[in-house]
């Protein structure tokens, strides 16, 4: 080993800067993206149709007008949410696969209490904080019940987080639905769905495209940056890695494991709870549960191709939400199913999950290794 | 006995260089095995001896060089094509599936078969033959979880007989075994070799060397440092020959001046993870300023003392007490606090998170504390230069403190941790294994460094599978049997035997009161 590592290792400012501009750790996944792409685009010539064509109008639907910009970005904002929720529970060495559940406990928590009466006399710049911190409770308390259930009994929370999704569904639909008694639902409505909020509560819309641009995409930035801050700044954050790294030297080491783990499963919650307060609160002004359906589960895609780094699911968000907000525009012109970026999707994680494809066909070196680890420590369990 | 050279030697290795990308692992190197004899490899870590190994045994492809087998000139692309011309591996960590059975194991990837159906009973006949003609007694029906450790190993000699290897490589061998279990084994190694097989047989033990070699070459740095006869060869000229430099065997070490009790056992009773009880009713006292040592073949407890004390695993009955406290129910966190330090058995495990930077494991117990975090926040400048500090003071061979610990070898990965548990105000010690698999140079320096804090006051518990390192580091010495302390001994006057007697039966009735 102990060859020239003295090269490798500059200091300071220097490492800073270094470390800002290294585009190796996200040369996989761009690879990945490109080379889906690719073999999209000869699925789309397969069924005759010019993939650039397609493309072309993908494109511009992502990105053609103003509006389209709005969209795509309005729809990117709860993906940052769904990430989070399986990042940060990722770095604790867990694989949170319930961030579908905790948005809609989130999401009927955030409108139950935008529908308060009072909330109609209190300020928005109070009234706003109190949805958003119901929806984050919400997400949380879902999230705090694998995490003590696993800390304490060892039930796995893949299982655990399935099943409370199956239950948060149909417990909101519940909710959402019934007539007699009424719990939540809007009577006035046809479809089920809960009265719209205070007026106060609602985020301000930024741009009014389809769907709406609103604060709530400060809120979910400010929300990556403060997870980024947390695991690299904090101790609590350095307590959380040590046990998702080694959760045998963190015992050691005096942490007190089961407090983490059951910590770092309620804050997963807690960012899908909060992501879905802002759709609450900002896009919908009520609470709906069809509005939230495969954003946990996108959102698991969306956290492994940033590699569950908080900072790098902005961008990540934003080419989810983008290419599902572009696809229609590509279906009118160029008669492509949306199914197709769906499909692209999918292949972009297929290509970063075998990443060993990817590093062949581009060349790309280095710790194919240390990512497979990191990415199976959830299911190993141990 | 190496005398006549004429003949052709079953394996010839000749100027084999193999290298990984930054790293010379193998330079130019010559083996010579001859049949009937036992060829020592002998190096330090990392001197290239298992990467040699592997390029014999078909797992690496050399870059340059040559490997003949019985004259024939041989490239192996795979395992199985080193094993088709008759070459075995006894590998450090057993590759058994502990479910099966003996037969079941050793048929494994080589299963004969009647039909569609495995012939288990042809296996175990041809097993029994082999076992009666090496003296390998193994009952092929037991499961191999059940084996001890010195059985699963002659599993796995018989795994490579069945397999027809006449060249058989053994791996560090009685690196697992307890010392009668190694006398045991010799036999076995020496009726291989009467009955015609070569062995290679790789060690860093010296005395073990002289004992059963007919040849030694010994690497350094990936190249050959030397080839000895053991009949001219003595430990020191081994060890100069591994080591490059002259090397002090006997650790020194000034009287102890003992004080009072800093860890106070009183009839501990502890269950492994399997709910076994292997501490039971164990009472010792360790005084500031004196080693005390405990000796035992390993999984007598040792480990769940360790643990108990430590705080790692709840005690069923007993108590600990620590610089007065009683310490029986408090968390590691709680031990740590009170100024303990544990230098863990299980280093990878337990010692270090592998993928942080040497900076961060250096505070992996106190991170929580100032100067290292100001209220929940890390504080980054004191964590660096209280790792400057100590990588200089404990001589961790490193280009700098960020560089993950995973990328270190092992003899500066246990420096980390000994830096780490032997800073601050610490007042008891408990140290478990601390030179497993290490270097001479880091052995020194890490006994060096436990002496030197015991010379400060410190109370030190020290656990080992070394008897040397128990003999030669500690001021009293108990031995450990199914969980007790079967006897008490100054350090001064102990003696290898006295003690391997008493760690294989646990017999020697006067000293159950010594030990109470």
């Amino acid at each position: 080993m102990g060859t020239d590592q003295r090269d490798l290792e500059p200091s300071g400012f220097r490492l800073k800067v270094q470390e800002a501009f290294q585009l190796q750790p996200v040369l996989v996944p761009l690879y990945a993206i490109l080379l889906s792409f690719i073999v999209g685009g000869i699925l789309i010539a397969l069924i005759g149709v010019n993939p650039f064509e397609a493309y072309w109008a993908l494109l511009r639907g992502m990105f053609g007008s103003k509006d389209n910009i709005a969209a795509s970005v309005a729809r990117s904002v709860p993906f940052m949410g769904s990430a989070l929720a399986l990042a940060f529970a990722f770095r604790a060495g867990l694989f949170n696969i319930g961030a579908e559940g905790q948005l809609l406990v989130g999401g009927v928590t955030a409108a139950w209490v935008g529908t308060w009466a009072w909330m109609t006399d209190t300020p928005a710049i109070i009234a706003i904080p109190i949805i958003l911190l119901a929806g984050a409770f919400g997400g949380f308390m879902w999230g705090w019940v694998p995490g003590i259930l696993r800390a304490k009994t060892g039930a796995h929370e893949v299982i655990s987080t399935i099943m409370l999704n199956s239950i948060a569904l149909f417990l909101v639909r519940w909710i959402v639905n019934s007539r007699d008694p009424v719990i939540l639902r809007d009577l006035e409505a046809s479809v089920p769905r809960t009265e719209a909020i205070s007026d106060t509560a609602e985020l301000p819309t930024i741009i009014d495209s389809q769907p709406p641009l609103h604060w709530g995409l400060f809120v979910m930035l400010g929300v990556c940056f403060l997870i980024a801050f947390v695991l690299k700044r904090t101790t609590f954050g350095f307590e959380t890695i040590t046990v998702g790294t080694n959760p045998h030297a963190a015992r050691y080491a005096g942490m007190s494991v089961d407090r983490i783990i059951i910590l770092a499963m309620a804050i997963s919650g807690a960012c899908a709870g909060i992501a879905a307060a802002s759709e609450v609160s900002g896009t919908n002004q009520l609470f709906q549960p069809g509005t939230f359906a495969l954003i946990g589960f996108d959102g698991i895609a969306v956290a492994l191709l940033a590699r569950a780094n908080p900072i790098g699911i902005i961008p990540s968000a934003l080419l989810w939400g983008s290419l599902l907000s572009g696809a229609p525009l590509m279906q009118q012109e160029a008669d492509v199913s949306i199914d197709v970026v769906r499909i692209i999707q999918s292949m972009v994680l297929l290509f970063v999950a075998a990443d060993a494809i990817v590093r062949y066909i581009f060349r790309v070196r280095g710790e194919a290794e240390a990512h497979i680890k990191a990415s199976t420590t959830g299911w190993a369990g141990q | 006995m190496a005398g006549d050279d004429e003949r052709i030697p079953v394996l010839d290795v000749r100027g084999v260089t193999k290298t990984f990308p930054g790293v010379i692992a193998n330079e130019d190197v010559d083996l010579v095995l001859h049949e009937g004899e036992i060829h020592c490899l002998l190096g330090e870590n990392g001197a290239g001896k298992s990467t040699l190994m592997n390029v014999v045994f078909g797992l690496y492809q050399p870059d340059k060089g040559s490997i003949r087998v019985r004259g024939e000139q041989v490239q192996f692309t795979g395992v199985g094509d080193a094993i088709d011309h008759g070459i075995g591996m006894v590998h450090q960590h057993f590759q058994l599936i502990p479910v099966f059975t003996v037969a079941e194991n050793v048929i494994l990837g080589n299963e004969l078969t009647n039909g569609p159906f495995l012939d288990i009973n042809e296996a175990r006949r041809r097993i029994i033959e082999l076992e009666d003609k090496y003296g390998l007694a193994v009952d092929p029906d037991a499961k191999v979880g059940d084996l001890s450790v010195g059985e699963q190993q002659r599993v796995e000699v018989i795994k490579a007989l069945f397999r027809e290897a006449e060249i058989l490589i053994l791996d560090e061998p009685t690196a697992v075994l307890t010392p009668g279990e190694v006398d045991e084994f010799f036999g076995v190694v020496r009726s291989l070799v009467d009955q015609g097989k070569s062995i290679i047989f790789i060690t860093h033990k010296l005395r073990e060397v002289l004992a059963v070699a007919d040849r030694i070459t010994v690497l350094r740095n990936g190249k050959v440092a030397g080839t000895a006869d053991p009949s001219t060869a003595t430990q020191k000229s081994l060890a100069n020959l591994m080591v490059g430099r002259e090397v002090v065997f006997q650790v020194a070490k000034g009287d102890a001046h003992p004080g009072d009790p800093v860890i106070k056992i009183t009839g501990l009773r502890v269950e492994d993870v399997r709910g076994a009880r292997t501490v039971n009713g164990l009472s010792v006292e360790v005084r500031a300023g004196e080693i005390f040592g405990v000796a035992g073949v390993e999984g007598n407890g040792q480990r769940e003392l360790v643990e108990a004390v430590t705080g790692m695993r709840p005690k069923i009955g007993g108590t600990v007490e620590i610089l007065g406290q009683d310490a029986t129910k408090m968390s590691p966190r709680q031990i740590t606090e009170l100024g303990t330090g544990h230098i863990p058995e299980d280093r990878n495990k337990h010692g270090v998170v592998g993928a942080y930077s040497i900076a961060d494991n250096l505070i992996l117990n106190r991170y929580f504390k100032p100067p290292f975090a100001r209220r929940w926040l890390r504080n980054e400048a004191a964590i660096a230069s209280e790792a400057e500090e100590l990588v200089a003071q404990f001589d961790v061979r490193t280009p700098g403190i960020h560089v993950a610990v995973d990328n270190l070898s092992g003899g500066n990965q246990q420096k980390v941790i000994v830096a780490r548990e032997l800073t601050g105000d610490v007042k008891a010690l408990v140290v478990a294994q601390p030179t497993r698999g290490l270097d001479v140079g880091s052995i020194e320096f890490i006994h060096n460094a436990i002496i030197a804090l015991r010379d400060k006051g410190v109370g030190v518990l020290l656990v080992s599978a070394e008897l040397d390192e128990i003999l030669s580091l500690s001021d009293r010495i108990g031995v450990l049997y199914r969980g007790r302390l079967v006897g008490t001994f100054d350090g001064a006057d102990a003696t290898r035997e006295e003690l391997g007697y008493l760690m294989a039966t646990g017999a020697a009735p006067e000293s159950e009161e010594a030990a109470s």
